[in-house]
């Protein structure tokens, strides 16, 4: 929960794959006063469905009022709030950091132990991809602050349900 | 005998395809036509049995009335001064009948003009079909002439919406726009088509029946909410906990209060209500846009709820003890202030739009559904109660009025009511708008035509002819002279189509409620609300051709609109009142609803 009593949120959005769809449903959540704290969108299995997973904050009641306003959408198809529990999250960041050869073996260390990839080296620069979680990404980039970050550029949060959960966009009565 | 097909070459072209072996042809053996994107719409309009558009044309969609021009047999237009008031004359049509209305508009300034009228609709949950069309592909996004992303400008007030790209798609589309207005929780639906999809040609299959409803929307969970066939089994099964949970608290009720709103009357829930009210036992409140449901001539009916609300409505929300609200969404107008509102009260919410259940208050039940599906259900499952009391004390607490010479407004609208009292009345937005909701008494639905939840001033007129172009009768305009300034443009559609609207102006020389807002929380200091500049209205209205009068007292009232009755033929009075008239009761924004600063 942040300072303003609001807890963060992650939703699935099945939609329909075409035109315009995500400035509908980003458009909605900004007319109805929602910050986007991330986005992601892309293609499913279905080539006719795409999947938008948005982190939000909000409360219980903000958010129950969003899943019904998201299902007003005619785009809309499946809307799922997910349980942290039972959910697992990654994003991927891309990181520059800059880093002499000196510096080179101490940010191999943290790399390794973030379990994130080297891209890229020149004789000035280190520019690496980690997946995972918000905490762990956010841990590593605190880290890598003492060695000066050039440019961070992240995908939104994806989210996936665990085991036999499914989110599929067989449409049902609400 | 297969009909013989005619296919001139034109100019544009746009083909069109035996147009003049229309109507000999019987179109069941027709399977399939080419025809040009423009024919196909006009096809698709009268496969939706659409009898009347209101638009105005331009370059962009000159295609389409190029097509009109050929089908004027089957389906009329007509031209308003400006493309606002088309918008709010098919809102207007679809408001006191049901179906849904149709506008068609060009691009660019075209389209962006519908905006006020399209959000007006969208507020009131109209089933409206709004059709522009757009620069042809090839130029779109080159900032070409009359260019403007229309779906772009228009997706947070249109259920939905659409730009056609390909002429194969576009008789779907429309059957779709068509489906989505008004199925559901109605509303606008826009279609954009750019001028290069009117103009391609493609096969036209003519569908009826069943097969005018596309399938991928008409699963949509919002459109599920009116079910017939198994789907209302299933239905039935899904709500029969919650349905026995709520006659459980209709029981246990003592002060039970019923709040109804639009969606009864967009359901067609009227009887429905009525019976659940005679049930019950209830006293009933009205919020705006509920106006007529039941008729004000029933006891039961305690008057409107809200900031101008009656004393009796406000009242008794306080003091009841369940509120059954049927079809309302609960507008901050009518609540006062949420957190106090109705304190002592169970909430039983039932509405077709589950986003309006615990928007802006908290349900202890609710039941989501067509208000009609779901009284259904509920009706046979209640006994007959008693509140003999309770009905007693909610009706005892009806304001009184003191009689006085003066001419107000309350007299002018009592006086209608007693000349004509099944009326259609449209209102512009403001203190006149407040005067008929409180003096007029509505006894059916779909006799009040007011914008509600936008508050639009200058929907009135648009709306008015709407009206009248529908039902063939006359109608009456209930405006004030800052609301009629915003469209007496359409003084000439009204006068030309010779359209029976009896315009009634209350002239009281200012913006009335935003004066009374000035009086009562600004120190009265009347910033830019004076309309001491004319024009004259009745030479205004002459240089129209309209009749008009301007009446000062009752009887010279009386006598104006009795003659416009009889003429059937649009009249303008001009009722002279004092600037200083208010609105009242009155409660301030954001306050408890019984808690009146004027009464």
């Amino acid at each position: 929960m942040n300072k303003n009593g609001q807890n963060r949120y992650t939703v699935g959005v099945l939609v329909s794959n075409e035109p315009g769809v995500l400035s509908r449903v980003s458009g909605l959540f900004s007319r109805r006063g929602f910050n986007i704290e991330s986005l992601a969108v892309g293609p499913t299995q279905d080539q006719s469905v795409s999947r938008i997973t948005i982190v939000v904050l909000g409360n219980d009641s903000s958010i129950e009022q969003l899943v019904q306003q998201l299902y007003k959408l005619i785009v809309v198809r499946k809307v799922r709030v997910y349980d942290p529990a039972n959910t697992v999250e990654r994003q991927l960041v891309m990181i520059k950091v800059a880093a002499t050869a000196a510096e080179r073996e101490g940010l191999m260390r943290i790399v390794e132990i973030f379990k994130a990839k080297v891209v890229d080296v020149t004789r000035e620069s280190l520019s690496l991809t980690i997946t995972g979680d918000a905490d762990k990404v956010s841990a590593m980039i605190e880290l890598l602050e003492d060695y000066g970050i050039t440019e961070i550029v992240r995908t939104g949060t994806v989210a996936l349900q665990r085991g036999n959960q499914i989110m599929n966009s067989e449409l049902f009565d609400l | 005998m297969v009909p013989r097909v005619i296919r001139p070459k034109r100019e544009d072209g746009c083909f069109f395809t035996i147009p003049v072996l229309y109507g000999l042809i019987n179109e069941k053996r027709v399977s399939s036509l080419k025809l040009c994107g423009a024919a196909i719409l006009i096809e698709c309009l009268i496969e939706q049995g659409t009898e009347t558009i209101f638009g105005f044309p331009g370059g962009a969609v000159l295609p389409i009335y190029d097509e009109l021009y050929k089908r004027s047999d089957r389906i009329g237009h007509v031209l308003t001064a400006h493309e606002q008031h088309a918008g709010h004359a098919a809102d207007g049509y679809a408001r006191v009948t049901g179906k849904t209305g149709v506008c068609l508009a060009t691009s660019g300034p075209g389209a962006t003009n519908l905006v006020t009228a399209i959000a007006t609709a969208y507020m009131d949950s109209t089933p409206t079909v709004f059709i522009t069309g757009n620069v042809p592909q090839t130029l779109m996004g080159t900032d070409s002439f009359q260019e403007a992303d229309i779906s772009g400008i228009t997706m947070p007030i249109t259920k939905h919406n659409y730009m056609v790209t390909d002429v194969t798609k576009l008789a779907d589309t429309i059957r779709e726009a068509f489906f989505i207005a008004r199925t559901g929780r109605p509303g606008p639906v826009l279609v954009d088509i750019p001028k290069d999809v009117q103009i391609a040609e493609t096969e036209y299959v003519p569908v009826t029946g069943d097969a005018l409803i596309p399938p991928l929307s008409a699963s949509h969970p919002t459109m599920q909410l009116r079910p017939v066939g198994a789907a209302l089994e299933r239905y039935k099964l899904k709500i029969e906990p919650f349905a026995a949970r709520a006659v459980e608290l209709i029981q246990q009720s003592e002060r039970p209060l019923i709040y109804y709103g639009g969606g009864v009357i967009l359901s067609g829930a009227e009887r429905q209500l009525l019976e659940l009210a005679n049930l019950v036992d209830a006293p009933v409140v009205s919020s705006l846009m509920g106006l007529g449901a039941i008729s004000e001539a029933d006891p039961r009916v305690l008057g409107m709820l809200g900031m101008h609300g009656t004393h009796a409505a406000n009242i008794a929300m306080q003091r009841c003890d369940l509120l059954i609200a049927v079809g309302v969404r609960f507008s901050d107008r009518a609540l006062g202030n949420a957190a106090t509102f109705a304190p002592n009260a169970k909430v039983l919410h039932i509405d077709i739009d589950r986003a309006e259940i615990n928007k802006n208050v908290t349900t202890t039940l609710h039941l989501t559904g067509d208000a009609r599906t779901v009284l259904d259900l509920l009706l046979p499952r209640l006994e007959q109660k008693t509140h003999a009391t309770w009905m007693r004390q909610a009706q005892s607490m009806a304001e009184e009025y003191l009689n006085n010479d003066l001419f107000e407004p309350r007299k002018i609208l009592k006086t209608m009511s007693e000349i004509a009292p099944e009326i259609t009345v449209a209102t512009d937005v403001g203190q006149h708008q407040m005067w008929t909701a409180q003096h007029f008494p509505f006894i059916r639905p779909r006799q009040l035509v007011t914008s509600g939840g936008l508050g639009t001033m200058g929907f009135g007129l648009g709306a008015a002819m709407g009206a009248a172009k529908a039902l063939g009768e006359p109608v009456v305009l209930a405006t004030g002279d800052g609301s009629f300034r915003m469209n007496l443009t359409e003084l000439s559609t009204i006068a030309y189509y010779q359209f029976p609207v009896i315009i009634v102006l209350f002239n009281n020389g200012t913006l009335g409620m935003v004066r009374q807002w000035q009086t009562l929380f600004f120190g009265k200091r009347y910033s830019q609300t004076t309309l001491d500049r004319g024009p004259d209205f009745m030479k205004l209205a002459d240089a129209y051709g309209i009749g008009h009068a301007r009446v000062n007292t009752v009887e010279g009232f009386r006598a104006a609109f009795s003659e416009a009755l009889s003429l059937r033929a649009p009249y303008l009075i001009e009722c002279m009142l004092d600037i200083d008239e208010m609105v009242a009761p009155m409660v301030a924004p954001g306050s408890p609803i019984d808690s009146f600063c004027l009464n």
